[in-house]
């Protein structure tokens, strides 16, 4: 519990936002187990926007990590996050495993660190 | 009431949600490692797990956290990640419309991509099943594991030299659920157009280079869709 506190105090900016995602985070799942007979499942305007927001926000997430732009191409390419990514994405196309994926791109991006661009 | 029945449905969803765990376990440690990068510590670390249990989310939040971006982008952008969920509840809750609304509350909490998953096709194919309790088996489960895995991470990552560079682990963890979700064209222009519009406004102010990245993906898939039809 102290330790609680004392985060509480050093970081009540982090505190405010697992709050307020966490509520709204729980109002999304509740939604419609609690609405259900009262509302009738997703209205299709609603439904098709959804669709895309897995691969829209994931990629969004992703390629910032791997990819900054620099003024050459050869500098933006040659860059061992983004070659890491591209390892661990072929992984996650053929393999579609979480753990496969991971341990590739963490083996690829430590083999051009430590002894590639060494 | 089923006495024996209760356990059987239980553990059958302890068991076939069990596989997931080795996706599920480094996702978990990596979310630790996250907030420790983040500057913030293990009260943290839990605090969001249990109240926040969404990955994603999670992942995403501390990454802007840690680049001190404003509390409404830090927000905003969790909760445009989490909306898919509401297609999940709306796909779940005619399962559930049989239970009191204390019961749905609890099993709401625990709603995640991969319970319901496991449920709704478990639900199809085997309709003697006590929804609830297989449903709670699985989704229980990955709770666990969540917190244990969140747990263990936070130690890791204060343990581990930071060349090492543990946090490039969270692109990847997103790298592994993002292929499958490109499953067709729409799809994935969705994916290729958020991905390179956050690239480019990378360094826009606020740190809002993801939420425009994904709106602008979620409209180009959209737009795909409309022009196909």
């Amino acid at each position: 519990m102290t330790g609680a506190l004392a985060g509480l105090v050093a970081s009540p900016r982090a505190w405010v936002a697992i709050v307020i995602i966490g509520v709204v985070t729980y109002g999304i799942r509740l939604s419609f187990i609690h609405l259900f007979g009262r509302i009738d499942g997703v209205p299709t305007r609603v439904q098709r926007p959804l669709r895309y927001v897995p691969p829209a926000v994931l990629a969004a997430l992703v390629l910032p990590d791997l990819v900054t732009l620099r003024p050459s191409v050869a500098a933006t390419l040659l860059d061992e996050r983004l070659i890491a990514g591209a390892v661990a994405g072929a992984v996650a196309w053929r393999t579609e495993n979480v753990f496969a994926t991971i341990a590739t791109g963490m083996v690829t991006l430590w083999l051009f660190r430590f002894v590639v661009f060494a | 009431m089923r006495g024996p029945a209760l356990d059987e449905d239980l553990l059958a969803g302890v068991r076939d949600v069990s596989p997931l765990m080795l996706g599920v376990a480094p996702f978990a440690l990596v979310a630790g490692i996250a907030t420790v990068d983040a500057g913030l510590g293990l009260a943290e670390a839990v605090g969001m797990s249990v109240i926040v249990f969404a990955g994603a989310s999670q992942l995403a939040a501390l990454e802007l956290l840690g680049e001190n971006a404003p509390l409404a982008v830090v927000v905003g952008t969790a909760v445009v990640i989490n909306l898919r969920m509401l297609m999940y509840s709306a796909s779940i809750a005619p399962h559930f419309a049989d239970y009191g609304r204390r019961l749905r509350a609890g099993l709401a909490y625990l709603l995640t991509d991969q319970a319901y998953a496991l449920s709704v096709a478990e639900f199809d194919e085997n309709p003697d099943r006590s929804r609830w309790r297989y449903y709670l088996g699985a989704a229980a489960s990955l709770w666990v594991v969540w917190q244990i895995g969140t747990v263990a991470g936070v130690v890791l990552g204060a343990g581990v030299p930071d060349a090492w560079g543990l946090t490039f682990a969270v692109p990847l963890v997103f790298l592994a659920l993002l292929v499958p979700a490109m499953k067709d064209r729409p799809t994935t222009v969705a994916g290729v157009a958020g991905g390179a519009v956050a690239v480019v406004a990378a360094g826009l102010p606020l740190n809002l280079g993801l939420l425009v990245g994904a709106l602008c993906g979620i409209a180009a898939g959209l737009v795909t869709e409309v022009r196909a039809s």
